[in-house]
């Protein structure tokens, strides 16, 4: 009895801050809801509309696409910046607090300071770039559908870095140094070394912090509503962007809730290969 | 504490303020209606507003709040958000059933949940009759046809008029500003051809993409739904629209298709666009911030397209009440007060225009003629139509704009270089779920 009253208080706040509004959405779903009306059940309804409506499936495509291309772009800089921090070199600490930065900076603020970065007329970049005689004229950054998609995937790498960066920074100050000795010992190479001893080892840190960083992509919201609003032409709609256009602004509840719920389905396949490469390891 | 003789303090006080509202006013204002709208004891108001676009507007919004609440008693609170929060903010306590009392929306919101929102009708027949009635616009979105009533209080448009350097108008070799597309159209190239292009958003800029768009299809007499709702988009009209922007497109400066709300009015104040459509906020700001560029500031109505009509779109905006306020007549005092002469003149004015109201005899203040640079704005509301003409206001218009139907459209065509065909096609099928669900 006791047992039931000490886990009451986390019990009660898992069902009420998780289970209770996860489960509101799937059943919000299934209704045909519309704000100020309950609306009835319609079963899978909503989602069969949406499964034929192009614009889910453009947002469903780049929701994928801006997860997969930001999550290996935040890997492979976050494990460089994690090795190149892991040196000892004068003002090493500064740079290791510098670099948490996009990290700590609220995400309006910085999506707002890109969209400035971006910007057709007033881009930073771009004026470099013309000042570096390597462009004549301003790019284009967010005008076009493969020129945005790719500039807000710039963006969200830049962002996401920190967390790859600090969490392998971690990893990598838990290999004892013995290993490396020894490998020197036997004549091993800077990249052996890496490959055989390092790699391996920040193997777990690197299933959880691709687990937890795809989750926080897949449902990244303000950079893309901040920076595009899902334009031009919905080509950065993703799963978040159009289930608030049309839940909260258009008023279907029930439709833009079953857009919300859809990428748990893709948060389950990704949580299946990370349980099964943990338990592997 | 109340005031023991408030309920004869408050009326004497209404009447009292709207006949100091009347000196050197215009005729047949409030002066002739008793102001039939008495707030309850104790009464106090939340409102939901929009942060204002030029800073005059918040601040004499709030002057003529206090003098409301001096006359009356009755405290209000104003929340400010960015105005394209305002419409998801009010959709959530429409959903959730507490929150503002008052909310000054957009467009068709009203028409999203009028099962949650009070009776306005007496409030806005006579508001009506006390300033010359409305515009057409303002019934179109604050009238529900369904259940006969008023389901808002019309207030006005951020009016919208082409904004043009006068200098590079000339340069370009205009005398005068064109009025039909065609001369439109030969201006934009003029202004490409000197180095100064014109540039109309065709991202998803809730207020400019839809500003410009909407006005090239109504006036080639192309419209997205018939008077039941059915779609009409797919029309020789539309065709011709979709083909007037792309040659429109070639002529403007690079990066539109990536536009958000305040590119245009950035590049225009840098001086890298010659010419967009904007409300008066550009002109303004320019007058305060940038002495260089504020003399060769002009506007023009849009041009009026092969219809012969002027068919402007602007982003309109009205005052409802849930049905969850406790103080139903306090609200309908407010809005009384705050849009009576007095005090609407003082908002108006002090705006510079930046609203124009959906009252009629509104137009007749003197702020519209004060500078010719104001003028144009004034007859925003004159030919003004509706989001979704020329169908019915509602929950399917309001998310059809919401989801830059129309914008996309004319995006495909100019920026994608999709078939106008095609493009109208996609529109269509879009349309027609979109109306379905609704």
């Amino acid at each position: 009895m006791l047992g039931f009253v000490l886990v009451a208080p986390a019990a009660v706040l898992l069902l009420g801050l998780l289970a209770y509004p996860l489960f509101l959405g799937v059943w919000l779903s299934m209704t045909s809801a519309t704000l100020g009306n309950t609306g009835t059940f319609v079963g899978l309804q909503n989602y069969a509309a949406i499964l034929v409506d192009p614009v889910f499936r453009g947002a469903a495509a780049f929701s994928i696409l801006y997860t997969v291309c930001a999550e290996a772009g935040k890997l492979a800089l976050g494990l460089a910046l994690a090795l190149i921090l892991n040196q000892s070199f004068r003002g090493q600490r500064a740079a290791r607090a510098l670099m948490l930065l996009p990290w700590a900076a609220p995400t309006v603020l910085s999506a707002l300071a890109w969209l400035w970065l971006l910007d057709p007329q007033f881009s930073a970049l771009s004026w470099l770039l013309v000042q570096l005689h390597l462009i004549s004229t301003n790019l284009n950054f967010l005008g076009t559908a493969t020129s945005a998609r790719a500039s807000l995937i710039v963006v969200n790498i830049w962002r996401g870095l920190p967390y790859f960066a600090i969490g392998y920074l971690a990893g990598l100050q838990s290999i004892s140094k013995d290993l490396y000795e020894a490998a020197a010992i036997d004549g091993a190479t800077g990249w052996q070394a890496f490959r055989r001893i390092t790699w391996p080892l920040l193997a777990p840190i690197t299933t959880i912090l691709v687990a937890f960083s795809s989750i926080f992509t897949l449902t990244d919201f303000q950079l893309i509503w901040t920076i595009t609003r899902g334009g031009p032409t919905d080509a950065t709609q993703v799963f978040t962007t159009l289930a608030y256009e049309r839940a909260i602004i258009a008023g279907q509840l029930g439709e833009g809730a079953a857009i919300a719920v859809s990428p748990i389905v893709f948060m389950v396949v990704l949580a299946f290969f990370v349980v099964r490469s943990v338990r592997e390891q | 504490m109340p005031h023991p003789d408030r309920r004869r303090f408050l009326e004497l006080s209404a009447a009292g303020l709207g006949a100091a509202g009347l000196a050197g006013g215009l005729p047949g204002t409030a002066e002739a209606y008793p102001a039939p709208f008495k707030p309850e004891k104790d009464a106090s108001l939340q409102l939901l507003r929009w942060t204002g676009f030029v800073k005059n507007d918040d601040i004499i919004w709030a002057e003529n709040t206090k003098k409301f609440t001096a006359a009356t008693g009755v405290q209000v609170q104003i929340q400010e958000l960015s105005w394209p929060d305002v419409t998801p903010k009010a959709a959530l306590a429409a959903q959730v059933g507490s929150g503002p009392d008052i909310v000054m929306g957009w467009n068709d919101d009203p028409f999203v949940y009028p099962d949650k929102l009070i009776d306005m009708s007496d409030l806005a027949e006579y508001m009506g009759k006390a300033h010359g009635g409305y515009f057409d616009t303002a019934r179109s979105y604050c009238y529900d046809t369904d259940v006969k009533r008023w389901v808002a209080m019309p207030v006005g448009v951020t009016g919208n008029a082409i904004v043009y350097r006068k200098s590079w108008m000339h340069e370009a070799g205009f005398a005068k500003f064109p009025d039909d597309f065609p001369g439109f159209l030969k201006l934009a190239q003029g202004l490409k051809k000197i180095n100064h292009p014109c540039g109309f958003s065709l991202g998803h800029a809730v207020g400019d993409a839809n500003s410009w768009t909407h006005w090239l299809l109504w006036g080639f007499g192309a419209k997205q739904a018939n008077p039941d709702n059915s779609i009409a988009i797919n029309s020789p009209e539309t065709v011709n629209a979709v083909e007037f922007a792309r040659e429109l497109y070639a002529t403007m400066i690079p990066g539109v298709s990536g536009w958000l709300d305040p590119s245009n009015n950035q590049a225009f104040l840098a001086g890298q666009c010659g010419m967009t459509m904007n409300g008066i906020s550009i002109w303004y700001v320019a007058k305060d911030q940038f002495p260089a560029i504020y003399p060769d500031t002009a506007h023009a109505v849009p041009p009026i397209g092969p219809i012969k009509q002027r068919t402007i779109s602007n982003n309109f905006t009205s005052a409802f009440v849930f049905k969850y306020s406790k103080y139903p007549q306090a609200a309908k005092a407010y809005l009384a007060f705050m849009l009576d002469q007095a005090q609407a003149d003082t908002w108006v004015t002090g705006m510079r225009g930046y609203v124009t109201p959906a009252l009629k005899s509104y137009a007749d203040l003197p702020i519209w003629t004060s500078d010719p640079e104001i003028t144009p704005y004034r007859d925003a509301m004159a030919g003004a139509r509706y989001d979704g003409f020329n169908g019915r206001p509602g929950r399917a218009s309001a998310q059809a704009l919401d989801e830059f139907v129309i914008v996309d459209m004319f995006a495909d065509v100019a920026v994608n270089g999709v078939a106008p065909k095609d493009a109208i096609r996609k529109a269509e099928s879009r349309l027609m779920t979109i109306y379905k669900r609704a």
